[in-house]
């Protein structure tokens, strides 16, 4: 199981990329192993500002549908247009090509977990 | 609740497939991909171990008329060497469960039945036996279905019965890979191909054999999360999504199995359904913008008021379109007939079609 240690994680299986005050999110290695193949991921909420833990849209695989949830308070910038074309990607490569929104943060909370936190969560 | 093991657990796990619960046991739901397995079993061939499936053996000189008693179908055209699909009916309206008879000899029939009913319908069939021996082999038998169109290939290397004799909803008794076994050309995939009925000390050499066999081909192991897209893509029903003890086998579109040329259990109710007609018909559905429906979604109009239920939902792995069964209310069911899904409180457009989808 990968868990690269230069990010941050939540309890919903998603990882946070912390950049001054930008940040990326994407879901784990262990969220994309859970949930098979990805068809098709649904985010409506650029420019929204969102709370933390709230949802800011869905992922469709082909046997489930999960919610997506704002790891920190911030504003929805940015979505990854290439899984539009590609949701694959977010199964091959998902703490990079498949990263999901990019997100300018308002508030970063206190619920974020270490690599290690992680890892013990999902019982590696 | 403890989850029991299928016979051949560590193969599966050894495999790298992602066990899950199903019916009470521990099941392969996928080794690789849904998608990639998905499209094995349609363009070459598959196993999938499903030996969860409950076999009870029906036997002695009141068999035909207890299975005449509790089945849909009409059993008494059936031959040996031959098997049906039905389902059994309850007293008030609904599903026991769906099944396949094999017909072994006159006084002689098997069961298949779904692994979360083996209880129920053991229950069931005991009440309304008519003096039928009756005997539960679920536990010795490894069933594996081995599915698509090099399905015969594979397996026909492994066998010097000539599996191109054995017809759609026929069966063989004989040896393959040197054991045992029923050979039976079904299966619930809609692509092709046998279902294999071997005794448990003999799985895992079979296996062994099969995927050797099939190695020329590309074969690979199925899991559960293929199986369910592959009969959706067919239109079959599932039991416990699409049918269940409160569902009208008429209203399910199972009319087809419902042999009113003898009497059965609820068969006046039953009979009064076909020629009256029912509320709602399941249907197949296509999304004509983007989604995915599943189970449980809404079926609506444009002014948002609910004209049914999606019981089965996906993606088709071969069209890459949302698909889905639901039950419908009648008058909108024909095929074209423009509704809407609600997904996420949002109307998808969408249609009634044809199945199967693909």
């Amino acid at each position: 199981m990968n868990i690269p240690d230069n990010l941050s994680y939540t309890e919903d299986h998603e990882w946070i990329r912390i950049e001054g005050d930008t940040a990326f999110v994407g879901i784990t290695d262990f969220a994309q192993g859970e949930l098979g193949d990805i068809v098709y991921v649904e985010v409506e909420t650029i420019g929204d500002e969102i709370e933390a833990g709230e949802i800011f849209g869905t992922v469709e695989a082909v046997k489930t549908v999960s919610d997506l949830f704002m790891p920190v308070s911030g504003e929805v910038l940015e979505f990854n247009d290439q899984i539009e074309s590609n949701p694959e990607v977010v199964n091959s490569d998902p703490y990079g090509e498949g990263w999901l929104i990019k997100l300018k943060i308002t508030n970063k909370g206190s619920k974020l977990l270490s690599p290690e936190e992680y890892k013990s969560l999902i019982g590696q | 609740m403890d989850l029991k093991r299928i016979p051949l657990h560590e193969i599966h796990v050894g495999l790298g497939a992602k066990m899950v619960p199903f019916a009470g046991y521990e099941m392969p739901v996928r080794y690789s991909s849904d998608k990639e397995e998905h499209l094995a079993v349609r363009n070459g061939v598959g196993v999938f171990d499903v030996s969860h499936m409950g076999e009870f053996m029906v036997s002695g000189p009141k068999a035909l008329e207890t299975l005449q008693w509790i089945s849909s179908n009409d059993l008494s055209k059936l031959t040996e060497g031959q098997a049906q699909y039905g389902y059994l009916p309850n007293d008030k309206g609904g599903v026991v469960d769906d099944f396949i008879t094999y017909k072994m000899s006159d006084e002689e029939y098997m069961l298949v039945v779904n692994a979360s009913n083996i209880e129920k319908d053991w229950t069931w069939i005991s009440e309304q036996n008519k003096g039928a021996t009756l005997k539960n082999i679920s536990d010795d038998i490894v069933l594996l279905a081995v599915q698509g169109p090099k399905a015969k290939d594979t397996l026909q290397k492994l066998t010097k019965a000539d599996l191109s004799a054995v017809k759609y909803y026929h069966f063989i008794e004989d040896q393959l890979a040197g054991k045992k076994m029923i050979i039976s050309a079904t299966g619930y995939t809609g692509a092709g191909g046998f279902e294999l009925y071997i005794q448990k000390k003999d799985a895992t050499a079979v296996w062994e054999a099969i995927f050797e066999a099939g190695a020329e081909y590309n074969i690979l192991p199925i899991g559960l999360g293929a199986r369910d897209t592959l009969r959706l893509e067919m239109g079959f029903c599932l039991y416990g999504n699409d049918i269940d003890d409160d569902t009208s086998p008429i209203a399910a579109g199972l009319g087809w199995v419902t042999k009113f040329t003898k009497d059965f259990v609820n068969a006046g109710q039953l009979k009064k359904e076909k020629e009256e007609g029912t509320e709602f018909k399941l249907v197949g559905l296509e999304i004509v913008d983007k989604g995915i429906p599943r189970h449980g979604y809404r079926i609506v109009d444009d002014e948002s008021n609910i004209i049914g239920l999606i019981t089965s939902g996906s993606i088709s792995p071969v069209t890459n379109k949302g698909i889905a069964l639901g039950y419908i209310k009648s008058g909108l069911h024909k095929p074209g007939t423009e509704v809407n899904i609600e997904i996420r409180n949002k109307n998808i457009k969408s249609k009634v079609v044809k199945t199967p989808f693909i």
